[in-house]
């Protein structure tokens, strides 16, 4: 009988607003310890909390973008709990009535759309930072412990999947999809190298057709994508271990060894945590109307889902769709001005995801600064239609066109990259390759067809290889064949 | 008659006739506290320096021709829970020695705003958490009418202080009676405004829903002039209202002729000493004759408004104050983990009714108690608040005594929580409605005690509670000053 995993994953998203959620110290990272505190951030007695407008338009930007319901009045809780970098030994949270709720993401894992449910995204501030000195760093056999206070009361959005990811790929599918549509809002810088955006996962598995939850372990420490995958895969694969030996499986937090491999329970006692949540007295409910939401509606940008589908509207394939919504924002720009400009999407798909990426890679160049234009590209586009530019001679004068050198033809013309399209010219090229190469003529008469792609060669070497092969392959057999 | 002893109003008309200086009106305070402090005890911190500082400042500015006002130059108690830059802040807490904040509260800054000069940090009931300031760490503070006796609380060494003219007005925070109770104990006026009309920012919370910052002064229009000065919207303080403020004078001098005026059935009876309910009762009958319709209303929730009130005050309080850990301020007992050091800090830094209420309200939050405690003391909030909007269908004002009882000895009821707890039976509805309300001396009894008499009224109805507070405190005619301490 086979297990099948349970996967949900919670998310938080460090906002990269000015100022911090309820003060107005500046939200950097990587300053000097302690710079960016004051007497709300630091939780000093009598100091009280203001919320940050910033952040609640773009939580409601988040939740939007993940097809939440957004509660019209939603409530700031206080979650209890003592720890020494959380400066008011409480965390304002969001308990009962989370600005989003009841949403839903698409992913795609090897071919198969499903759509996973978004329990909610509500409103936190971050906690600072400890930093345990001896002992290797770990808490427990630590000497002293340094605390900064920057990261403290930073907005924090966090965004509970409902458990309905079914294996560690879909998890990280849905991971990355979050990931982009985070960046796609420019509501955060979204690294999870820095932690500005971070996954935990709970995974429990169950028998096979089963519609009961097994015993829920938290995951947590995992910076990237792939150690997601793993640290999941690791999980999954050791609770059936623990189940299949008659074993029992205790609920708790278990810490990502990245260099192991493999998750560790922590050591600390968690029993069950009573976080004695109430209302925060010191702030209002927070009313975000149909009108607001309008607004913050109206000025999302185009988000990764619906644009892949407008691509594939456009008769781009799937996997370059794909590529193009990840490619840089200068890029997908100049897709849609080229499409504009009458360019056949599809041909310019492939330009873009293919060579343009490649070319500002090759060069090291900021995509927003390469100097080709949607019009120059759906000229290119039509020049290699027409059989005006090859494939190689193209590429060429993307290469001019994205250094600045002109319009496409401009650059065709001035590199001297113009096939010759002139029927005429290529005629009477053709009829002096006939002429001189006699014995090639017979071997073909005789029935040595393969014997065209030299005579080709011996045109396209006459014309300096400006000639359309093609038309000049049909115009070698129609003269050989007629006669 | 020493200078300590004017009024606000007074004191400022003099220093504009040039009678005075602030100079020699804040020594004359500060001579007034060298003589009672050993005794009184009404300050944890003088700041002599600091005061005479800022009295020769509203000197040159009055001199110079620039006025900021009634309280220009007036000298002022603030209750320690407030803080204030520079000057130690320790809410009457071991917790908080040698606590000096970095910043003003907004109630402080205001008032030296309009220039006020700031004398001192009143004792009070450690964290605002008492009814008769005995619960400070630094020792309590006595009655200036009788020094055997509290002055109230948890303001009591603000009210003890302007009682016996080491101030000419303080400010004080009332979470559920602590301006208007000692206001009451030492025959004073003490305001609690509408929730929201003084910012609290700065003010140490205890019960953030139920807190507000408020005048105590020897008059009703010294009262206002304070008010004045420290009310209005506060963008630091998200409940702080942002709308006009009302003008409390707007109808002062009116008098009762045709106000409907209500006495609570739940606030008499058992329990009320006779002076109170007889003084309470004759000052009624003089309001009518005046013209004031008299009937009696009831509130049938005021019965359980203390008992709501001692399940919310102390939830919010036990997440309050969890931030006093030993972390980044304030007291710290080593330990041999973060966890022992917090724990040891707390363990010894609070007093033990600091640590009932956090033990009540953690208590009361928990998971498996939160409906029957924590939620239930809410729906009672809000059928309280109903109540009150019933009653003020019939009414527009509410009357009834301050306090149950004149000024009670020291130690009477320091074993006796729920004694203690019961000072508050009167002033605890206001707090939770959020509604103004104000305590006016109207006599002594027959021991020579102060009596208070409670006005309420609806939200942001200020103009008319000071109306009525006004003519209450015309019809009483008080004047009487402490007999208890020397001068």
């Amino acid at each position: 009988m086979s297990w099948e995993p349970v996967i949900g994953i919670e998310v938080h998203v460090e906002l990269r607003t000015d100022s911090k959620m309820f003060c107005g110290c500046a939200v950097s990272f990587g300053e000097e310890p302690n710079v960016n505190i004051c007497p709300v951030c630091l939780g000093l007695p009598g100091s009280l909390p203001v919320p940050n407008r910033r952040a609640i338009e773009w939580i409601t930007e988040i939740g939007l973008a993940l097809n939440c319901r957004i509660s019209p009045v939603s409530v700031f809780h206080r979650k209890n709990y003592f720890y020494a970098d959380l400066p008011k030994n409480y965390q304002i949270s969001q308990y009962d009535v989370p600005v989003a709720h009841d949403g839903w993401l698409e992913i795609t894992v090897d071919g198969a759309t499903r759509r996973i449910g978004i329990e909610r995204a509500h409103m936190e501030e971050d906690t600072g930072k400890s930093i345990h000195l001896g002992g290797g760093g770990r808490i427990h056999s630590a000497e002293a412990t340094l605390l900064d206070f920057n990261r403290a009361g930073v907005p924090l959005v966090e965004v509970v999947s409902r458990p309905d990811l079914r294996s560690a790929a879909e998890a990280r599918a849905y991971a990355q999809e979050l990931r982009a549509i985070v960046a796609e809002l420019g509501v955060s810088d979204a690294r999870l190298e820095e932690g500005s955006i971070r996954f935990d996962a709970n995974v429990s598995v169950r028998r096979s057709g089963s519609e009961d939850f097994g015993t829920k372990v938290e995951i947590k420490n995992m910076n990237s994508f792939r150690s997601l995958e793993r640290a999941i895969d690791f999980e999954i694969a050791r609770q059936v271990d623990v189940l299949e030996a008659g074993g029992v499986l205790v609920q708790e937090t278990r810490h990502w060894d990245e260099e192991a491999g493999v998750t560790r329970g922590m050591r600390t006692k968690e029993g069950s945590s009573d976080y004695r949540y109430f209302t925060e007295p010191d702030l209002v409910p927070m009313v975000i109307d149909e009108r607001w939401q309008d607004e913050i509606r109206a000025r999302m940008p185009e988000l990764p889902a619906a644009r892949r589908a407008r691509y594939r509207g456009l008769g781009v394939d799937p996997q370059t769709a794909g590529a193009l919504v990840g490619a840089p924002e200068a890029f997908r720009r100049l897709f849609d001005e080229a499409v504009e400009a009458g360019a056949d999407a599809r041909a310019v798909a492939n330009w873009i995801t293919g060579e343009l990426v490649a070319w500002a890679r090759r060069e090291a160049v900021d995509p927003s600064t390469v100097a080709v234009t949607g019009a120059g590209l759906a000229e290119l586009v039509a020049m290699v239609a027409a059989g005006e530019l090859s494939a190689s001679a193209a590429k060429d004068v993307l290469d001019g066109m994205a250094r600045g050198e002109g319009s496409a033809r401009q650059v065709a013309e001035s590199r001297d990259l113009l096939q010759i399209t002139d029927r005429g010219a290529i005629e009477s090229a053709v009829d002096e390759v006939l002429a001189e190469q006699v014995e090639a003529v017979q071997r073909y008469r005789s029935g040595e067809t393969k014997v065209v792609g030299f005579l080709v060669g011996q045109v396209m070497r006459a014309t300096g290889g400006k000639a359309d092969p093609r038309a000049v392959n049909e115009l070698i057999r129609a003269k050989l064949d007629e006669a | 008659m020493s200078l300590a002893d004017l009024t606000i109003t007074e004191a400022a008309r003099g220093l504009r006739e040039r009678r005075f200086s602030s100079r020699e009106l804040v020594d004359a305070v500060l001579e007034r506290a060298a003589q009672t402090e050993a005794e009184l005890h009404a300050y944890l911190t003088l700041d002599h320096e600091g005061a005479r500082r800022a009295a020769d400042q509203a000197d040159e500015e009055l001199a110079s021709g620039t006025d900021r006002g009634p309280l220009h130059g007036i000298p002022i108690a603030l209750k320690d829970n407030l803080c204030t830059s520079g000057v130690e802040t320790t809410c009457a807490s071991q917790i908080l020695a040698g606590y000096h904040p970095p910043y003003d509260a907004t109630a402080v800054r205001r008032l030296r705003e309009a220039g006020a000069v700031p004398v001192g940090k009143t004792n009070l009931d450690e964290f605002a958490m008492g009814s008769s300031t005995e619960n400070s760490a630094y020792g309590p503070t006595r009655n200036p009418w009788d020094p055997d006796r509290v002055p109230g609380g948890s303001s009591g060494g603000s009210a003890a202080a302007v009682a016996a003219g080491s101030a000419l007005g303080a400010l004080g925070s009332d979470t559920g009676g602590s301006i208007r109770q000692p206001a009451s104990l030492c025959g004073l006026v003490g305001v609690k405004p509408t929730y929201g009309l003084v910012s609290r920012y700065g003010l140490v919370a205890f019960a953030s829903s139920l807190d507000q910052i408020g005048p105590l002064a020897r008059t009703v229009e010294d009262a206002i002039a304070i008010l004045e000065a420290i009310a209005g919207h506060d963008p630091a303080d998200a409940t702080s209202w942002a709308g006009e403020v009302p003008d409390f004078r707007a109808e002062l001098g009116r008098g009762v002729e045709g106000l409907r005026i209500g006495t609570v059935t739940e606030l008499s009876g058992d329990g009320y000493e006779p002076a109170v309910s007889e003084a309470v009762a004759s000052m009624v009958a003089e309001l009518e004759a005046r013209g004031a319709r008299v009937e009696e209303v009831s509130l049938p929730t005021f019965d359980v408004a203390l008992s709501a009130y001692y399940l919310i005050a102390p939830a919010e309080a036990s997440a309050n104050l969890a931030r006093f850990d030993g972390v980044r301020y304030g007291l710290r007992v080593p330990g041999a983990t973060t966890e022992e050091m917090m724990a040891r800090t707390r363990a010894e830094g609070f007093g033990p009714e600091v640590i009932r209420r956090i033990l009540l309200g953690t208590y009361a939050l928990s998971a498996g108690y939160y409906d029957a405690f924590y939620g239930q003391a809410h729906r009672v909030r809000t059928l309280i608040a109903r109540d009150f909007a019933r009653a003020y269908e019939r009414v527009d004002v509410l009357v009834s005594p301050t306090s149950p009882t004149v000024a009670f000895p020291i130690g009477e009821r320091t074993e006796d929580p729920l004694a203690m707890y019961l000072s508050d039976i009167c002033t605890i509805p206001s707090n939770l409605a959020g509604h103004p309300a104000i305590s006016i001396p109207i006599g002594l009894d027959d021991a020579g005690l102060p009596i208070g008499f409670q006005v309420m009224a609806p939200a942001l109805a200020e103009p008319l509670l000071f109306r009525v507070a006004a003519e209450v405190e015309r019809i009483a005619g008080f004047d009487a000053r402490p007999t208890g301490v020397a001068p």
